[in-house]
């Protein structure tokens, strides 16, 4: 006789009360597969715990939001956010589809580099430029977005030096309605620090000024904020006109869009309640087309979009390592990828679907991952199946920032994989080794050995 | 360990406490295991019976059952009495 698939005996009291806050039912389906390779098949190859990430999802997902913008506004241009996932592979599907690339550190502007991106269609944003940065990435063409006025002086410095202008752009922090502003990047428009800069970058005729940026922050959930952004950097744009007969050529609205995550304390999931792309765009392309540029000059609009356009295409595939209960009687999961690897659990409540069907009974648990800290709880409350030792989970949306922000931390980072559109798995990222990461620990011969 | 003997399970898994009023679901394993404890089983008759028609090992078997008797016994499912004299 073929013995029946074992569950956990499981006894709930029915209330009768209203359903809870996080009594919300999560019947999703298992996730037996992605892009139609099996989760099983997968972890046989590649291990457990394993990013996956969909090259498919990347592409339509992409192509969304190009329409989204493309259909209201004549001249778009993406650029992809490098922070949010610099793996080269990922990388370059944005770039096949048309990205340029944006980047914050001289390390990242050299992966662009070695990713084959044309000098001339990387944005360098961020705080922390070193001269050395500046000469390179200004004497190859690359547009520099200034963020404060010491960059400045050093880029107008070392203009002297350069065989060509460098091509800027200033990075400018508003009052969009949005809570916390962020000022503390680029120059603040309200205050008049903007015209300071823009003033300083016309008169000294050393620097190429080619573009607006602002990025208002980020996981904006109410569109409308864009708006208000996009008509100030127009109305900068036209100041500039006007006052210099100087015509600059984009317009950069930064990133910020909402994934379909779900923030920490939201009521309902994000994926039916944040705003779409079409919402972004419909503010956007409305203020900008509404100000007063005449209709055949109207800038290029940039987007540095990032966790909205790679989120959904990342999952971690996890296995259960035990599960138990807690002294209030709550059901405990431990699972093999913590927040070493999913630095986005502080922000989200990723959905979680069992990787294998089971039957309709679900109890309340909390996941926590493997390491030993208090802190390494990937979801405080969420339904699950009767899960048993060895199950597999997979979480979904983990696409951004994870593969950026992950710690080497108590344990080894894990493989990374592409699923290519016709369902092949590429391995992209190599699984770390204890070699791996010793070979850049040095020991100096009197501490080696304990006697 | 001794289940109350008033409960009543249904097919469906509908489990009804009469002394207090209280009603529950259960899972097929758990209302069979319930059966069992009615019939007055030992563990170790339950979980040999348990082990010869699913597909567990003991180790598990061992643990998830004293985690539902705790939870039984959390619901005030087992016989007051004889946890008394316990
Ligand atoms: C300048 C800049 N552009 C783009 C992004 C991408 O933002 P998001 O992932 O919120 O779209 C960031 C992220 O912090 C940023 O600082």
């Amino acid at each position: 006789m073929e013995k029946k698939r074992y569950e956990r005996p499981h006894i709930v009291k029915l209330d009768s009360g209203m359903p809870g806050k996080f009594g919300m039912r999560n019947d999703s389906p298992p996730t037996t597969h992605i892009d139609g390779v099996a989760v099983t098949e997968l972890v046989e190859k590649y291990g457990s715990p394993l990013f996956v990430i969909s090259e498919h999802t990347i592409r339509s997902t992409y192509r969304k939001a190009y329409k989204a913008f493309s259909t209201r506004y004549p001249k778009v241009q993406f650029a992809w956010s490098y922070k949010t996932n610099y793996l080269p592979a990922v990388c370059n599907v944005f770039h096949q589809e048309g990205s340029w690339a944006e980047v914050v550190s001289g390390f990242e502007y050299d992966k662009a580099l070695a990713n084959g991106v044309d000098p001339g269609k990387i944005i360098f944003n961020g705080p922390g430029k070193t001269a050395s940065e500046l000469m390179k990435a200004a004497e190859n063409g690359s547009l520099i977005h200034i963020d404060h006025l010491d960059e400045l002086y050093l880029l107008t410095d070392l203009a002297g030096e350069m065989k060509r202008k460098p091509l800027v752009a200033i990075r400018v922090n508003m009052d969009t309605g949005i809570y916390p502003m962020w000022d503390r990047f680029g120059f603040n428009y309200e205050n008049g620090q903007a015209w300071d800069a823009l003033n300083k970058i016309m008169l000294s005729g050393k620097l190429e000024l080619v573009g607006l940026h602002t990025h208002i922050g980020t996981f904006i959930l109410g569109a409308n904020a864009y708006g208000v952004a996009a008509s100030k950097l127009a109305d900068l744009a036209l100041g500039l006109q006007q006052k210099f007969n100087h015509t600059i050529r984009y317009i950069d609205m930064g990133g910020g869009f909402a994934s379909k995550n779900t923030l920490k304390g939201s009521y309902l999931p994000g994926a039916d309640t944040n705003p779409t792309f079409d919402d972004y765009a419909e503010a956007i392309t409305t203020a900008l087309v509404n100000s007063g540029f005449k209709p055949e000059s109207l800038p290029l609009l940039i987007l540095e979009t990032g966790r909205a356009l790679i989120d959904e295409a990342g999952y971690i595939i996890t296995s259960v390592l035990a599960n138990k209960r807690l002294s209030t009687g709550r059901r405990a999961t431990i699972i093999d990828a913590g927040v070493n690897l999913l630095f986005t659990a502080f922000w989200y409540q990723h959905p979680v679907t069992p990787a294998q069907g089971f039957s309709q009974y679900r109890e309340e648990n909390t996941i926590y991952g493997p390491l030993c800290m208090n802190i390494d709880c990937v979801r405080e409350s969420i339904n699950l199946p009767l899960l048993n030792k060895g199950d597999k989970l997979v979480i979904h949306y983990t696409g951004a920032y994870n593969l950026t922000q992950w710690m080497q931390f108590i344990t080894l980072r894990p493989n990374v994989v592409i699923i290519d559109p016709d369902g092949t798995a590429h391995l992209i990222r190599q699984n770390e080794s204890n070699d791996s990461v010793s070979s850049l620990e040095k020991t100096p011969d009197y501490l080696i050995g304990i006697k | 360990m001794k289940i109350n003997e008033n409960l009543a399970i249904s097919e469906s898994g509908f489990l009804f406490n009469p002394s207090t009023g209280e009603s529950f679901t259960v899972n097929p394993i758990g209302a069979e295991i319930i059966e069992l404890m009615k019939e007055g089983k030992t563990e170790a008759e339950i979980s040999e019976k348990i082990i010869k028609s699913y597909e567990v090992d003991i180790k598990t078997l061992q643990k998830d059952l004293h985690d539902f008797s705790e939870i039984l016994r959390h619901h005030q499912l087992l016989d007051q009495y004889e946890e008394t004299k316990n």
